[in-house]
Protein backbone atom coordinates (compact mmCIF):
# COMPACT_ATOMS: atom_id res chain seq x y z
CA UNK A 1 0.00 0.00 0.00
CA UNK A 2 1.42 3.21 -1.15
CA UNK A 3 1.71 5.64 2.13
CA UNK A 4 1.86 9.29 1.91
CA UNK A 5 5.17 10.82 1.87
CA UNK A 6 6.33 13.23 3.26
CA UNK A 7 3.37 13.20 5.93
CA UNK A 8 1.18 16.71 5.66
CA UNK A 9 2.36 19.76 7.92
CA UNK A 10 1.72 23.57 7.71
CA UNK A 11 3.11 23.60 4.73
CA UNK A 12 0.04 22.20 3.11
CA UNK A 13 -2.91 24.26 1.94
CA UNK A 14 -6.18 22.81 4.04
CA UNK A 15 -9.44 23.42 5.12
CA UNK A 16 -11.74 21.76 7.68
CA UNK A 17 -10.81 20.63 11.72
CA UNK A 18 -6.76 20.85 12.20
CA UNK A 19 -7.90 19.50 15.12
CA UNK A 20 -9.29 15.94 13.92
CA UNK A 21 -7.20 12.69 13.31
CA UNK A 22 -8.85 12.23 10.16
CA UNK A 23 -6.81 13.21 7.68
CA UNK A 24 -7.53 13.32 3.68
CA UNK A 25 -5.72 14.10 1.07
CA UNK A 26 -6.10 15.08 -2.45
CA UNK A 27 -3.45 15.12 -5.54
CA UNK A 28 -4.91 17.00 -8.22
CA UNK A 29 -4.65 18.81 -11.66
CA UNK A 30 -6.40 22.27 -11.90
CA UNK A 31 -7.22 20.66 -16.07
CA UNK A 32 -7.80 17.62 -14.82
CA UNK A 33 -11.36 16.38 -15.89
CA UNK A 34 -11.51 13.54 -13.47
CA UNK A 35 -10.55 16.02 -10.68
CA UNK A 36 -13.03 18.38 -11.91
CA UNK A 37 -15.82 15.73 -11.23
CA UNK A 38 -14.66 14.88 -7.89
CA UNK A 39 -14.08 18.72 -6.91
CA UNK A 40 -17.84 19.18 -6.24
CA UNK A 41 -17.82 15.64 -4.29
CA UNK A 42 -15.23 16.85 -2.04
CA UNK A 43 -17.16 20.23 -1.21
CA UNK A 44 -20.14 18.28 -0.64
CA UNK A 45 -18.48 16.08 2.17
CA UNK A 46 -16.85 19.55 3.34
CA UNK A 47 -19.93 20.88 3.85
CA UNK A 48 -21.70 17.84 5.04
CA UNK A 49 -18.81 16.50 7.19
CA UNK A 50 -15.78 19.39 7.37
CA UNK A 51 -15.91 19.29 11.28
CA UNK A 52 -14.95 15.94 11.54
CA UNK A 53 -12.01 15.86 9.23
CA UNK A 54 -8.72 18.01 7.60
CA UNK A 55 -8.73 17.97 3.88
CA UNK A 56 -5.47 18.81 2.06
CA UNK A 57 -4.62 19.56 -1.76
CA UNK A 58 -1.64 18.85 -3.01
CA UNK A 59 -0.35 19.90 -6.55
CA UNK A 60 -0.22 17.25 -9.15
CA UNK A 61 -0.26 19.37 -12.80
CA UNK A 62 0.60 16.90 -15.60
CA UNK A 63 1.44 20.03 -17.69
CA UNK A 64 2.44 18.71 -21.28
CA UNK A 65 -1.05 17.47 -21.40
CA UNK A 66 -2.50 20.31 -20.10
CA UNK A 67 -0.82 22.79 -20.54
CA UNK A 68 -2.32 25.66 -17.72
CA UNK A 69 -2.44 23.36 -15.04
CA UNK A 70 0.90 24.34 -13.76
CA UNK A 71 -0.01 28.31 -14.22
CA UNK A 72 -3.01 27.52 -12.23
CA UNK A 73 -1.73 25.70 -9.45
CA UNK A 74 1.04 28.73 -8.92
CA UNK A 75 -2.22 31.05 -8.98
CA UNK A 76 -3.75 28.94 -6.74
CA UNK A 77 -0.87 28.67 -4.20
CA UNK A 78 -0.08 32.56 -4.98
CA UNK A 79 -4.09 33.53 -4.00
CA UNK A 80 -2.75 31.68 -0.68
CA UNK A 81 -0.30 34.25 0.09
CA UNK A 82 -3.45 36.84 0.22
CA UNK A 83 -5.46 34.21 2.20
CA UNK A 84 -7.43 33.27 -0.46
CA UNK A 85 -6.48 29.88 -1.88
CA UNK A 86 -9.39 28.29 -1.17
CA UNK A 87 -11.80 30.63 -2.65
CA UNK A 88 -9.33 30.10 -5.83
CA UNK A 89 -8.99 26.74 -5.65
CA UNK A 90 -13.00 26.88 -6.39
CA UNK A 91 -13.46 29.64 -8.58
CA UNK A 92 -10.50 27.49 -10.96
CA UNK A 93 -11.99 24.39 -10.74
CA UNK A 94 -15.54 25.87 -11.45
CA UNK A 95 -14.04 27.41 -14.73
CA UNK A 96 -11.92 24.18 -15.18
CA UNK A 97 -12.89 24.94 -19.03
CA UNK A 98 -11.67 28.68 -19.66
CA UNK A 99 -8.07 28.26 -17.92
CA UNK A 100 -6.20 28.37 -21.69
CA UNK A 101 -8.07 31.72 -22.00
CA UNK A 102 -5.77 34.69 -22.13
CA UNK A 103 -6.04 36.71 -18.99
CA UNK A 104 -8.30 34.40 -17.20
CA UNK A 105 -6.58 34.92 -13.98
CA UNK A 106 -6.32 38.41 -13.52
CA UNK A 107 -10.13 37.87 -13.89
CA UNK A 108 -10.31 35.51 -11.13
CA UNK A 109 -7.83 38.21 -8.68
CA UNK A 110 -10.47 40.73 -9.61
CA UNK A 111 -13.73 38.63 -9.06
CA UNK A 112 -12.00 37.72 -5.60
CA UNK A 113 -11.12 41.28 -4.85
CA UNK A 114 -7.41 40.15 -4.67
CA UNK A 115 -4.32 43.01 -5.81
CA UNK A 116 -3.98 41.34 -9.03
CA UNK A 117 -0.31 42.83 -9.60
CA UNK A 118 1.14 41.40 -6.48
CA UNK A 119 -0.55 38.17 -7.41
CA UNK A 120 0.71 37.80 -11.16
CA UNK A 121 4.28 38.32 -9.34
CA UNK A 122 3.97 35.61 -6.65
CA UNK A 123 2.92 32.90 -8.88
CA UNK A 124 6.50 33.49 -10.53
CA UNK A 125 7.75 33.58 -7.50
CA UNK A 126 10.34 30.89 -6.27
CA UNK A 127 8.52 30.03 -3.05
CA UNK A 128 5.56 29.38 -4.89
CA UNK A 129 7.26 27.37 -8.10
CA UNK A 130 8.93 25.34 -5.15
CA UNK A 131 6.22 24.83 -3.64
CA UNK A 132 4.32 23.14 -6.42
CA UNK A 133 7.56 21.25 -6.90
CA UNK A 134 7.44 19.79 -4.01
CA UNK A 135 4.07 18.91 -3.72
CA UNK A 136 4.07 17.34 -7.24
CA UNK A 137 7.82 15.14 -5.67
CA UNK A 138 5.85 14.34 -2.77
CA UNK A 139 3.25 12.78 -4.94
CA UNK A 140 5.37 11.08 -7.14
CA UNK A 141 7.22 9.57 -3.57
CA UNK A 142 3.98 8.47 -2.59
CA UNK A 143 2.86 6.55 -5.72
CA UNK A 144 0.93 8.94 -7.53
CA UNK A 145 0.06 7.53 -11.22
CA UNK A 146 -2.56 10.04 -12.02
CA UNK A 147 -4.96 12.46 -10.50
CA UNK A 148 -7.49 12.62 -8.81
CA UNK A 149 -5.32 10.37 -6.48
CA UNK A 150 -6.56 10.12 -2.99
CA UNK A 151 -5.08 9.33 1.17
CA UNK A 152 -6.60 8.98 3.88
CA UNK A 153 -4.42 8.93 7.29
CA UNK A 154 -1.47 8.87 4.88
CA UNK A 155 -2.64 5.69 3.30
CA UNK A 156 -4.09 5.80 -0.37
CA UNK A 157 -7.52 5.29 -0.99
CA UNK A 158 -10.17 3.49 -3.02
CA UNK A 159 -11.86 5.96 -5.07
CA UNK A 160 -14.35 5.36 -7.13
CA UNK A 161 -15.27 8.40 -8.43
CA UNK A 162 -18.49 8.90 -6.28
CA UNK A 163 -19.60 10.72 -3.17
CA UNK A 164 -19.94 7.69 -1.72
CA UNK A 165 -16.64 6.12 -1.78
CA UNK A 166 -15.38 9.84 -0.53
CA UNK A 167 -17.70 9.37 2.48
CA UNK A 168 -16.46 5.91 3.34
CA UNK A 169 -12.95 6.82 3.25
CA UNK A 170 -13.72 9.39 6.51
CA UNK A 171 -15.93 6.75 8.00
CA UNK A 172 -13.45 4.06 7.72
CA UNK A 173 -11.43 6.26 8.99
CA UNK A 174 -13.56 7.88 12.25
CA UNK A 175 -14.18 4.08 12.92
CA UNK B 1 5.43 -17.23 -18.63
CA UNK B 2 8.88 -16.37 -18.26
CA UNK B 3 10.30 -14.23 -15.49
CA UNK B 4 11.33 -10.54 -16.16
CA UNK B 5 14.90 -10.12 -15.50
CA UNK B 6 15.96 -9.19 -11.79
CA UNK B 7 18.47 -7.30 -10.33
CA UNK B 8 22.17 -8.18 -10.77
CA UNK B 9 21.85 -9.41 -14.35
CA UNK B 10 23.22 -7.78 -17.51
CA UNK B 11 20.58 -5.97 -19.10
CA UNK B 12 20.81 -7.76 -23.03
CA UNK B 13 21.96 -5.31 -25.50
CA UNK B 14 19.42 -4.06 -28.12
CA UNK B 15 19.29 -1.63 -31.33
CA UNK B 16 15.42 -0.42 -32.07
CA UNK B 17 13.67 2.52 -34.01
CA UNK B 18 13.08 5.28 -31.72
CA UNK B 19 12.51 7.62 -34.48
CA UNK B 20 11.54 6.29 -38.17
CA UNK B 21 14.99 6.30 -39.62
CA UNK B 22 17.16 6.10 -36.29
CA UNK B 23 17.65 4.14 -34.42
CA UNK B 24 18.91 3.74 -30.24
CA UNK B 25 21.17 1.14 -29.02
CA UNK B 26 21.55 0.64 -25.25
CA UNK B 27 25.13 0.83 -25.42
CA UNK B 28 25.03 4.40 -26.46
CA UNK B 29 23.70 5.20 -22.73
CA UNK B 30 26.70 3.94 -21.14
CA UNK B 31 27.45 6.31 -18.18
CA UNK B 32 23.90 7.06 -17.58
CA UNK B 33 21.15 5.23 -15.39
CA UNK B 34 18.37 3.98 -17.61
CA UNK B 35 14.91 3.05 -16.67
CA UNK B 36 12.99 1.04 -19.55
CA UNK B 37 9.93 1.14 -19.32
CA UNK B 38 7.90 -1.55 -21.50
CA UNK B 39 4.36 -1.47 -22.29
CA UNK B 40 1.32 -2.97 -23.89
CA UNK B 41 0.68 -0.65 -26.52
CA UNK B 42 0.21 3.11 -27.73
CA UNK B 43 -3.21 4.83 -27.07
CA UNK B 44 -4.98 2.42 -24.08
CA UNK B 45 -5.61 4.77 -21.72
CA UNK B 46 -3.61 3.57 -19.07
CA UNK B 47 -0.12 3.34 -20.38
CA UNK B 48 -1.06 6.82 -21.71
CA UNK B 49 -1.12 8.01 -18.01
CA UNK B 50 2.35 6.00 -17.63
CA UNK B 51 3.72 7.92 -20.12
CA UNK B 52 2.28 11.22 -19.62
CA UNK B 53 3.91 10.72 -16.05
CA UNK B 54 7.13 9.56 -17.04
CA UNK B 55 7.05 12.69 -19.40
CA UNK B 56 6.69 14.98 -16.57
CA UNK B 57 9.16 13.36 -14.52
CA UNK B 58 12.03 14.16 -17.35
CA UNK B 59 13.67 17.00 -14.80
CA UNK B 60 13.56 14.81 -12.20
CA UNK B 61 14.92 12.09 -13.52
CA UNK B 62 17.80 13.82 -15.37
CA UNK B 63 18.97 14.87 -11.23
CA UNK B 64 19.50 11.10 -11.09
CA UNK B 65 21.45 10.90 -13.91
CA UNK B 66 18.69 9.10 -15.74
CA UNK B 67 17.04 8.37 -18.95
CA UNK B 68 13.85 7.32 -19.52
CA UNK B 69 13.19 5.03 -22.72
CA UNK B 70 9.54 3.07 -23.51
CA UNK B 71 9.14 0.50 -25.42
CA UNK B 72 6.20 -1.54 -27.00
CA UNK B 73 5.81 -3.25 -30.25
CA UNK B 74 4.30 -0.61 -31.73
CA UNK B 75 5.55 0.61 -35.24
CA UNK B 76 7.79 3.39 -35.61
CA UNK B 77 4.94 5.24 -37.48
CA UNK B 78 2.84 4.56 -34.24
CA UNK B 79 5.30 5.45 -31.72
CA UNK B 80 5.65 9.06 -34.14
CA UNK B 81 1.53 9.81 -33.83
CA UNK B 82 0.92 8.73 -29.88
CA UNK B 83 4.27 10.37 -29.15
CA UNK B 84 3.09 14.19 -31.21
CA UNK B 85 -0.45 13.32 -29.79
CA UNK B 86 0.79 13.02 -26.15
CA UNK B 87 3.65 15.51 -26.55
CA UNK B 88 6.15 12.67 -25.59
CA UNK B 89 9.35 13.71 -25.00
CA UNK B 90 11.62 10.70 -24.49
CA UNK B 91 12.20 7.89 -26.99
CA UNK B 92 9.55 5.36 -27.71
CA UNK B 93 11.11 2.41 -29.25
CA UNK B 94 9.67 0.14 -31.72
CA UNK B 95 9.87 -3.85 -30.61
CA UNK B 96 8.28 -4.25 -34.32
CA UNK B 97 10.74 -6.52 -36.42
CA UNK B 98 11.30 -9.16 -35.44
CA UNK B 99 8.05 -8.24 -33.23
CA UNK B 100 8.94 -8.74 -29.60
CA UNK B 101 12.44 -9.80 -29.27
CA UNK B 102 13.81 -7.70 -27.06
CA UNK B 103 10.88 -7.82 -24.60
CA UNK B 104 11.30 -11.62 -24.95
CA UNK B 105 14.87 -10.79 -24.27
CA UNK B 106 14.27 -9.30 -20.57
CA UNK B 107 11.05 -11.66 -19.96
CA UNK B 108 8.72 -9.01 -20.75
CA UNK B 109 6.72 -10.46 -23.48
CA UNK B 110 3.14 -12.00 -23.39
CA UNK B 111 2.71 -14.47 -26.04
CA UNK B 112 -0.76 -14.78 -25.79
CA UNK B 113 -1.84 -11.03 -26.14
CA UNK B 114 1.19 -10.90 -29.00
CA UNK B 115 2.48 -7.58 -26.92
CA UNK B 116 4.97 -6.62 -24.50
CA UNK B 117 3.94 -6.60 -20.85
CA UNK B 118 4.09 -3.57 -18.09
CA UNK B 119 7.65 -4.32 -16.46
CA UNK B 120 10.36 -1.81 -15.45
CA UNK B 121 13.73 -1.94 -15.12
CA UNK B 122 16.30 0.10 -13.94
CA UNK B 123 19.60 -0.39 -15.30
CA UNK B 124 22.87 1.25 -13.99
CA UNK B 125 25.39 3.66 -15.93
CA UNK B 126 27.71 -0.52 -16.04
CA UNK B 127 24.30 -1.69 -17.90
CA UNK B 128 23.10 -3.93 -15.14
CA UNK B 129 19.69 -4.37 -13.88
CA UNK B 130 19.02 -3.05 -10.26
CA UNK B 131 15.91 -3.31 -9.95
CA UNK B 132 12.84 -4.76 -11.86
CA UNK B 133 8.84 -4.63 -11.54
CA UNK B 134 5.91 -6.29 -13.19
CA UNK B 135 2.71 -4.37 -13.17
CA UNK B 136 -0.62 -6.02 -13.71
CA UNK B 137 -1.14 -5.32 -17.48
CA UNK B 138 -4.21 -3.00 -16.43
CA UNK B 139 -2.39 -0.89 -13.87
CA UNK B 140 -0.15 1.91 -13.72
CA UNK B 141 3.04 1.32 -11.62
CA UNK B 142 3.84 5.14 -11.11
CA UNK B 143 7.31 5.99 -10.29
CA UNK B 144 8.22 5.75 -6.50
CA UNK B 145 10.32 2.35 -7.33
CA UNK B 146 11.98 3.63 -9.68
CA UNK B 147 12.75 6.91 -7.80
CA UNK B 148 13.58 4.98 -4.83
CA UNK B 149 15.72 2.31 -6.91
CA UNK B 150 17.83 5.48 -8.56
CA UNK B 151 18.39 6.85 -5.23
CA UNK B 152 19.72 3.82 -4.32
CA UNK B 153 22.34 3.49 -6.71
CA UNK B 154 23.40 6.93 -6.21
CA UNK B 155 24.02 6.31 -2.58
CA UNK B 156 25.77 3.17 -2.97
CA UNK B 157 28.12 4.60 -5.20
Amino acid sequence: MSKLKPPVSDYDQSIGDPGSPIVLVEFGDYQCPHCGHAHPLVNRLLKEKGGEFLFVFRNFPLQEVHPASRAAAHVAEAAGLQGKFWEMHNLIFDNQDLLDDEGIFADFANQLGLDSEQLMRDMDSDDIQEKVATDFESGIRSGVNGTPTFFINGTIADYERTYESLMKMIEDAGQ
Amino acid sequence: MAEILQKGEKAPSFKLYATPDQKLALDELKGKNVILAFYPADWSPVCSDQMALYNEMREFFAKLNAQVIGISVDSKWCHLAFGDNRKIKFPLLADFEPKGQVSKLYGAYNEAEGQSRRALFVIDAEGVVQWSYLAPDGINPGADGIVEALEKIGNDK
